[in-house]
């Protein structure tokens, strides 16, 4: 800014000041539109939400909704929708550990033993991007299906019984929420992995440890990083996912996605409402609790 | 005028005692690339042993050999009476430090110190570490992490990680190369100083000549994946085996060159019409052409025509270039067939300062003569040097 006219005048406390206010206004001014975006696009569509939250239950989307402060929605949704809710978490738990424990050893061998094919094997993993969500998770409806190879050849092999699926089951569903974000979680795990330098594992080694003590102690601690992210990364989005519920699975493996989109088809803003700020508060308390449990700040 | 008789010859033959690691018949290749070509070393218990040489050399290969971090494409390596040529490096007696020491950046100072014990189920660990970082003088730092130490102490916890451990051998690879001159210099007195209280075998590898002189008691040169010579930090300098060698080591003149006879145990040689003598002990080739070597500080410049007190001389040098640089002065002596030739002369004052243009004779003692192969390249070696200034 104007500071490079001071440059070779003698600086006396003014202009100092001046520059610094001046340095400070600039700062500013640059987080403007980030700050511009964040209010546009997060705070108003939040506090609308948790607004619609406490209408008065009994509005209607012809009628229009008061606003009456009426906290018992909380309560009255959490009463009913509760087994859903935990349904959720412990789906997304599930599907967060599957892609973990698929994901690392992928993301490991692309960052350690890929050799020339790295960047193909990482364009691999991303690739089902190109194709939408919805249209993937219907291809696995399809494979699943009750007629689908699979089916038949796991019936063949007695795996199933003659009348065994796999469609419709909480199985296909985990599977398909597993599918749907294991690039989620390759892709931190595999940035984690790629910044280790190779003479940390090379000492290991040399310090005593074998193969697996290494990658216990070196390893491993150095990719939790990349571990925290994909599982966050992992967990987040699947806890609110619906379209896995809805096309892999049955009522029975509903998800509390499933019963917020269906009370807002029906209208009933408020009940969806507060089930989508209590989904929201209750991943916040958990990924809280987890991030300070993994310690990641002393690793950066 | 030191061991004249077997400065290239000592590699191997001695018998293994206890401790010896010795590599014998050691290549290795990657792919079409052969980084190392059967070498045969071997490296008495409780020597520091340095391995010198210039960068893409083989010499870092050769230490991840002895670590076990690579496995020799053909020959052996045996530590005492055992074979580990095989063995998982977590398995050897044998512990490293690494070229930017590679501490974990997720432990602080006392675990990283802390891990080799750790792994080996040593109990009174807390004991242990405490005195290792206090021989390094890092005993406050324990609860630091390694990125908040300066290149220094780093390069003290790598030591230290090492050390406690109580390995057969320590391997060094380039410890220092990371540090600044002033800390390097402390550091090697200090690396110095630990080798000769703990008594192990260090092999230090390095491409600073002047590191590996002042440090280790033998040194071998290494050079396009072969050890060039082998002996004392003296017996590298004042004979020299190849112009590698000649080269690598300081500085060197070297000049063509012809044996023409031999009277009393010297050799006559004929360099461009003078006649000078060369011990025969000195001589690498006894007949034909050949490369006659003199190091700069051993040749004495004397105005044209002056007296020869019985050693060798060339006459007819014109000086060319002076270089003052306090303790001494650098000249460039042009000889009559266009070479020039590089004297350094220590600033006593006995006499004034050459200046361009004087017409000089160069004198020297013939022991301090070396005589090399003629097929070798007389500037192998010269341009590693540049590399390192």
């Amino acid at each position: 800014m104007s500071a490079l006219g001071h440059l070779s005048t003698p600086v006396t406390p003014e202009p100092v000041a001046a520059r610094k206010g001046g340095r400070r206004r600039t700062a500013y001014l640059l987080l403007l539109p980030g700050g511009l975006w964040l209010i546009l696009f997060f705070v108003v569509p939040l506090v609308s939400l948790v607004a619609a939250s406490l209408y008065d239950p009994n509005g209607s989307i012809e009628a229009g909704f008061r606003m009456t402060w009426s906290f018992h929605n909380y309560v009255d949704a959490i009463a009913d929708y509760a087994v859903p809710l935990g349904r959720s978490l412990w789906y997304s738990l599930l599907t967060t550990a599957f892609c973990l424990l698929l994901g690392f050893p992928l993301a490991y061998a692309i960052a350690f033993k890929a050799g020339r094919w790295k960047n193909l094997l990482l364009a691999l993993v991303i690739a089902p991007f190109f194709t939408s969500f919805l249209i993937r998770t219907l291809s696995w409806k399809l494979l699943l299906g009750d007629n689908g190879f699979v089916v038949d050849a796991l019936r063949t092999v007695h795996i199933l019984g003659s009348d065994g699926r796999l469609l419709a089951t909480t199985a296909a569903v985990v599977t398909g929420l597993t599918y749907n974000f294991l690039p989620f979680m390759v892709l931190p795990l595999y940035a984690s992995l790629e910044k280790i330098d190779h003479r940390l594992i090379e000492a290991g080694s040399d310090l005593y440890a074998s193969a697996f003590t290494t990658f216990r102690t070196v390893t491993f601690p150095l990719a939790m990083p990349g571990v925290v992210a994909g599982t966050l990364l992992t967990f987040i989005p699947a806890a609110g996912d619906y379209i896995n519920a809805q096309l892999l699975g049955t009522p029975k493996q509903r998800m509390i996605g499933n019963d917020i989109q269906r009370l807002f088809a029906a209208g009933a803003y408020p009940t969806a409402a507060a089930l989508s700020v209590t989904l929201m508060a209750a991943i916040t308390v958990l990924v809280l609790f987890y991030v300070r449990r993994a310690g990641t700040e002393e690793l950066v | 005028m030191t061991s004249v008789t077997s400065t290239t010859s000592a590699t191997a033959t001695a018998a293994p005692t206890t401790g010896d690691l010795v590599l014998s018949g050691v290549s290795k290749q990657f792919g079409a690339y052969h980084a190392v070509r059967d070498l045969d070393l071997t490296v008495p218990e409780g020597a520091f042993f340095a391995l010198l040489g210039p960068s893409g050399c083989g010499k870092t290969t050769t230490l991840r050999m002895v670590a076990g971090l690579e496995e020799p494409t053909t020959g052996t390596v045996s530590l005492g009476e055992q074979d580990i040529t095989r063995l998982r490096p977590y398995k050897r007696p044998v512990n490293t430090v690494f070229q930017n020491y590679a501490l974990f950046p997720h432990l602080d100072i006392f675990e990283n110190v802390a891990f080799g014990l750790r792994r080996r189920g040593v109990k009174d660990v807390k004991k242990q570490v405490g005195e290792m970082l206090d021989l390094v003088e890092l005993g406050a730092f324990g609860k630091r992490k390694p990125n908040q130490l300066s290149g220094g102490q780093q390069q003290r916890v790598a030591l230290a990680r090492a050390l406690i451990n109580r390995p057969q051998v320590l391997l060094l690879d380039e410890p220092l190369g990371a540090l600044d001159l002033k800390l390097r210099r402390q550091m090697q007195i200090e690396l110095k100083r630990i080798q000769t209280e703990v008594g192990i075998t260090f092999v230090h590898v390095t491409h600073d000549q002047e590191e590996a002189m002042t440090m280790a008691d033998t040194i071998a040169v290494m050079n396009a994946g072969v050890i060039e010579q082998r002996g004392t930090p003296t017996e590298l300098y004042d004979l020299p085996a190849t112009t590698f060698v000649a080269n690598f080591l300081g500085q060197s003149n070297l000049v063509r060159a012809a044996i023409v006879g031999k009277a009393d145990g010297q050799l006559v040689v004929d360099v461009h019409g003078s006649k000078v003598t060369v011990p025969v002990p000195r001589c690498r080739v006894t007949e034909g052409e050949i490369w006659m070597g003199i190091r700069p500080e051993k040749v004495f410049l004397a105005p044209a025509g002056a007296e020869q007190n019985g050693g060798n001389a060339l006459r007819g040098a014109t000086v060319t270039d002076v270089s003052y640089v306090g303790v001494s002065t650098q000249y460039l002596a042009r000889m009559p067939w266009g070479q020039e030739l590089t004297v350094f002369e220590q600033n006593t004052g006995a006499r004034d300062t050459l200046t361009v243009g004087d017409p000089v004779d160069l004198h020297w003692q013939p022991a301090h003569t070396f005589v090399l192969d003629a097929a070798q390249d007389a500037l192998a070696g010269v341009e590693d040097i540049a590399d390192d200034a």
